[in-house]
């Protein structure tokens, strides 16, 4: 199921703000086979360019937290004073560190 | 039962607080607020905001006492009077004992008494956590200062280079005490950190939208944030070192390939919005005390909210600016060059709007202004000579001489702590009742200025002369002597002006108790809530919430604009402001647990330092404290009910009660 | 150390959780405010560890590589090379599972949330129990994981990646543990009788935490696991 998939689910089971279990059962379902995904990787870890895993890896991975984040954490259908908050430790973080391993060539960019 | 209360803070006519029977045994919540006994287990944010002061001012002079031991030893070249490594515990000490021990928990002690009431709240969201944070930073302020005993004291600086921390060249306990002494007193500031963002944004009186705060509620809103993102940094740095001294981990082995710089870079990722949680609660104070004798609002209070809300996040990328000298590569020091520079633009708009603020007012020279006033000129100063380290070449010749010691103590000395004094004076009525002796605060504020700029002054000179820091003589060729004779001279007298200062609170004191003189709710015509209720503060803050219309809502009150659109009075502050006289205000209970629980830190970290053994009379304290915590119920059952939205006349309000303290038991 | 705030914080059990939020300014319950606030920190509590694992992979290689004298004491042990065998210490199918036991943990937890916001009392002990026995699993497979490590030559010191990995996946051990014992006390009340429907808010707060833990691991999974040397 792609995001608009699950976004439509979510208008169809989201009147009163708490979804139903189905719905849990099925984002779960998603999780679970992403994950699967990510593993898979490793068995095809040595023929494919290490670059195009690092990325895919990353964007299933980013998929994943939101999903949980959003869904399972209720960040979606909640007050947005808790998305703010969160995504500012997150983006503080992200930036922060990001610069820090920059600074240290750890991207092997500098 | 309850972990976090509810603001159990309604106001209810005609209820009985306190109750003789208690139906759970020692679990019970301690009844008595007067008496010695009730401040170890009190909840209420002033007495907790009191004796954070206390306790600062009391390591004010232990550190001061430390500040004059370095001076003695460097008044003339080739000192003698301490030791090598006693000297580098002391100065190490002194950094830790000053920063971490009275500057922070000085602004907690503003930031405690003062928030709820000028939100215009009963108490803070979590009464119970917030002494919790109290007991949690003295346990840890206590158990760095008995390295002293156990040892000897941190010796590698007040920021711990690696690999001078490593066991191998800290052979002593001395960095395991600041390492863990240094965690529980995080735990503390996150606590609080969290307790009064809660407390900021959702205990607002009806009517205080954010920007009708005050500048001071900003400023500490913005450094509770701060905390709240940098605490959890410096956790992890001071974890990996004990991990590192305590667990033979190799984070800052360089042999294995570990690497010193993390640590750097760790400790200032922290380190550098650590300095703006300095100097908000500072620049916080000098807000409110600049408009109220300069019988003016504030100049651009948008600026101003503005201003500190962009130091506050810009803090954020500035920190490798105190590591341009590690090697980072001519990307990073020229970015955070540009970054440093940056950031001096919000912190100039403030200085410009305290101007703007007293340009064309009616000044009042009282001594809170007069410290204010030193607080801008004085930063300004050290702002000054903060640009100069933001040029990479400059600041390389600069590192680690004293001209890096003169200018952090001209915004730390010169802008934080003068600018509590401001605070202890002008908020001094409000907490005791009586206000401080006008002359010997002139003698103390005089004293401080000209003995603070005989000491760091001179400084700027050393250090570009190439006086090193840290190091513990110099030889009579190097030509320091005129200097450090002339800065030794001036610590004292700034020890003079500490002492002025403390005989000021006892001849206030005494004279207070002699002759009472009623000082009325409002001694100084001030502009927010906390001069709306009677002074000292009730106990339950205010008699009936507070409705704000305006920003500086208590001054509007008093004021208004006649037919000619001239300021006249409309009200005097003892006719309006509530007389504190209600009596069945229902308030949280107070409590054992927060205090023993946070005993239990210092034995956790006595048992990593000598023996593990100790983890079982700390496993006990703790388990103790939290089990009494959670099971003590969290509002005495029998008094009233916690239900804030319940009103006086409420006619739900008792059998709701009822039902609650049913499932009390 | 901040852990053991969050236990306090989030067992949070407030007597008057269920009208928490109504008088206050924004109408935000102050607890979750509390185990939001808590959460933005642990951000950058484990954006801290991370970025010092990956610093420490990343030298480690380069150290393994270049330096021969740890290849000769057995220091060169690291995630998917070095060793007497040569192949590492990672176990990838292995971790998987424990993703997936974790992940599942999430959804039992969600449905306890929602079975006792409608007052469903057994299912929301069923999938309390349940959740915290995921997460037992979880933390019992991680303690195999250790000692599988040590037993293939990668101790705490041994070298950078190990200080660095079971420090990372440590901390992250121990956020799980006190997880556990939070949903253990929230089953302990609710058998006492005094967590119920109206105080679902309770249970919200405890899953809010389990949920940060779990997709902390989705992180450490796949960047410290999953990519590639």
């Amino acid at each position: 199921m792609t995001d608009t998939a699950v976004d439509a689910a979510v208008d169809a089971h989201d009147d009163d703000h708490h979804p139903s279990d189905l719905f849990y059962v099925k984002i779960a379902g998603i999780l679970a086979l992403f994950t699967a995904l990510e593993v898979g990787t490793y068995f095809i870890e040595d023929s494919v360019d290490p670059w195009f895993l690092y990325l895919s890896l990353s964007v299933l991975m980013i998929i994943k937290f939101a999903m949980v984040a959003a869904y399972f954490m209720h960040l979606k259908y909640d007050t947005p004073w808790f998305r703010y908050l969160f995504i500012a430790g997150l983006v503080l973080a992200m930036g922060v560190y990001a610069i820090f391993l920059f600074a240290y060539d750890v991207f092997g960019l500098g | 039962m309850a972990i976090t209360e509810d603001r159990p803070l309604a106001l209810e006519a005609g209820t009985v607080n306190k109750v003789a029977e208690r139906p759970l045994g020692a679990l019970t919540r301690p009844q008595s607020d007067v008496g010695w006994a009730s401040w170890f287990t009190t909840v209420d944010h002033k007495k907790i905001g009191i004796m954070y002061g206390v306790g600062s001012l009391f390591f004010f002079l232990f550190g001061g006492v430390e500040a004059l031991l370095i001076r003695i030893q460097l008044a003339a070249p080739d000192g003698q009077f301490l030791s090598e490594s006693l000297y580098n515990q002391v100065f190490t000490m002194h950094g830790v004992t000053m920063i971490f021990l009275v500057i922070m928990p000085m602004a907690a002690a503003f930031a405690n008494y003062l928030l709820p009431l000028q939100v215009g709240a009963r108490d803070v969201a979590f009464p119970r956590l917030n002494a919790f944070s109290f007991w949690c930073w003295l346990a840890g302020a206590i158990f760095l200062n008995t390295s002293w005993f156990l040892g000897g004291a941190p010796d590698g600086g007040w920021f711990a280079y690696a690999p001078n921390t490593s066991v191998t060249f800290a052979p002593g306990n001395g960095m395991d005490f600041y390492a863990i002494g240094l965690q529980i007193a995080g735990i503390a500031s996150l606590v609080s950190a969290i307790n009064l963002i809660v407390t900021v944004l959702n205990m607002r009186a009806p009517g205080m939208t954010l920007l009708k705060m005050p500048i001071f509620t900003w400023m500490m809103l913005v450094v509770q944030f701060l905390l709240l993102f940098a605490v959890p940094v410096i956790t992890i740095a001071l974890f990996l070192l004990t991990f590192d001294r305590s667990f033979d981990a190799n984070f800052f082995n360089v042999e294995q390939g570990g690497s010193p710089l993390l640590w750097q870079h760790l400790f200032w990722i922290f380190g550098h919005p650590e300095v703006y949680i300095l100097i908000l609660p500072a620049f916080g104070i000098i807000s409110e005390v600049i408009p109220t004798f300069s019988r003016k609002p504030i100049f651009g209070y948008p600026f101003m909210v503005g201003s500190g809300i962009a130091i506050g996040f810009m803090g954020w990328g500035v920190w490798a600016h105190h590591m341009f000298v590690s090697g980072l590569g001519p990307i990073s020091v020229a970015a955070f060059s540009m970054s440093t520079m940056f950031i001096a633009v919000p912190t100039g708009v403030k200085i410009l709007n305290w101007l703007a603020t007293m340009w064309g007012g009616r000044l009042l020279f009282n001594t809170p202004m007069l410290f204010a006033t030193g607080v801008i000129a004085m930063f300004t100063i050290g702002g000054l000579s903060g640009v100069t380290h933001a040029v990479a070449p400059s600041d390389t010749q600069q590192t680690d001489t004293y001209y890096i010691v003169a200018h952090f103590h001209y915004v730390i000395f010169g802008g934080a702590l003068l600018g509590m004094f401001a605070g202890f004076y002008f908020w001094w009525p409000k907490v005791f009742g009586h206000k401080l002796n006008e002359k010997w605060g002139k003698i103390n504020f005089w004293l401080m200025l000209i003995g603070f700029n005989m000491t760091f002054g001179p400084m700027h000179v050393l250090g570009l002369q190439g006086m090193a820091r840290r190091h513990h003589s110099y030889a009579s060729e190097d030509g320091f002597g005129f200097w450090n004779g002339i800065v030794s001279a001036g610590a004292f007298v700034i020890a003079l002006g500490t002492l002025a200062f403390l005989i000021n609170i006892w001849i206030s004191a005494r004279s207070a108790k002699k002759n009472p003189v009623e000082v009325g709710p409002d001694p100084w015509d001030a502009r927010s809530l906390e001069w709306s209720t009677a002074s000292p503060t009730p106990v339950h803050n205010f008699d009936v919430d507070p409705v704000v219309e305006f920003q500086d809502d208590w001054w509007h009150r008093k004021w208004g604009k006649n037919e000619d659109g001239k300021i006249v009075r409309k009200a005097y502050p003892e006719d309006i402001a509530q007389d504190g006289s209600a009596t069945d205000v229902h308030l949280p209970s107070p409590s054992y647990w927060p205090l023993v629980l946070s005993l239990s830190l210092p034995v956790i970290g006595y048992a990593v330092i000598f023996t593990f053994w100790l983890l079982i009379p700390a496993g006990a304290l703790f388990l103790a404290g939290f089990l009494g915590w959670a099971l003590e119920p969290a509002d005495d059952p029998e008094a009233a009910h916690g239900h804030d939205d319940h009103g006086p006349n409420d006619a739900d309000a008792s059998a709701d009660a009822e039902a609650e303290g049913a499932s009390h038991v | 150390m901040s852990e053991a705030i969050a236990t306090k914080s989030d067992q949070a059990v407030d007597d008057h959780g269920h009208d928490a939020g109504h008088g206050t300014t924004t109408g935000i319950s102050n607890n979750k405010l509390m185990m939001w606030a808590f959460l933005g920190s642990e951000c950058l509590l484990f954006g801290a560890l991370i970025s010092t694992y990956l610093l420490y992979k990343e030298r480690f290689n380069g150290f393994a590589e270049g330096l021969a004298p740890f290849a000769e004491d057995g220091r060169n042990i690291g995630p998917r090379f070095g060793g007497s065998d040569g192949e590492g210490v990672f176990d990838i199918p292995f971790t998987s599972i424990s993703s997936f036991v974790l992940l599942a943990s999430s959804l039992t937890m969600v449905l306890a949330l929602s079975s006792i916001r409608r007052g469903e009392y057994r299912n929301f002990r069923i999938w309390t129990l349940t959740t915290a026995a995921l997460g037992s699993v979880f933390i019992a497979g991680q303690i195999y994981e250790f000692t599988e490590f040590v037993e293939k030559g990668l101790g705490y010191s041994t070298n950078i990646f190990g200080s660095a990995f079971f420090t990372l996946t440590g901390f992250h051990g121990v956020h799980v543990t006190i997880g556990i014992v939070m949903l253990l006390a929230t089953y302990i009340m609710h058998k006492q009788g005094r967590l119920n429907q109206d105080k679902a808010e309770t249970v919200e707060i405890v899953g809010l935490y389990w949920h940060f833990v779990d997709v902390v691991w989705i992180l450490i999974f796949t960047v410290v696991y999953l990519f590639p040397q």
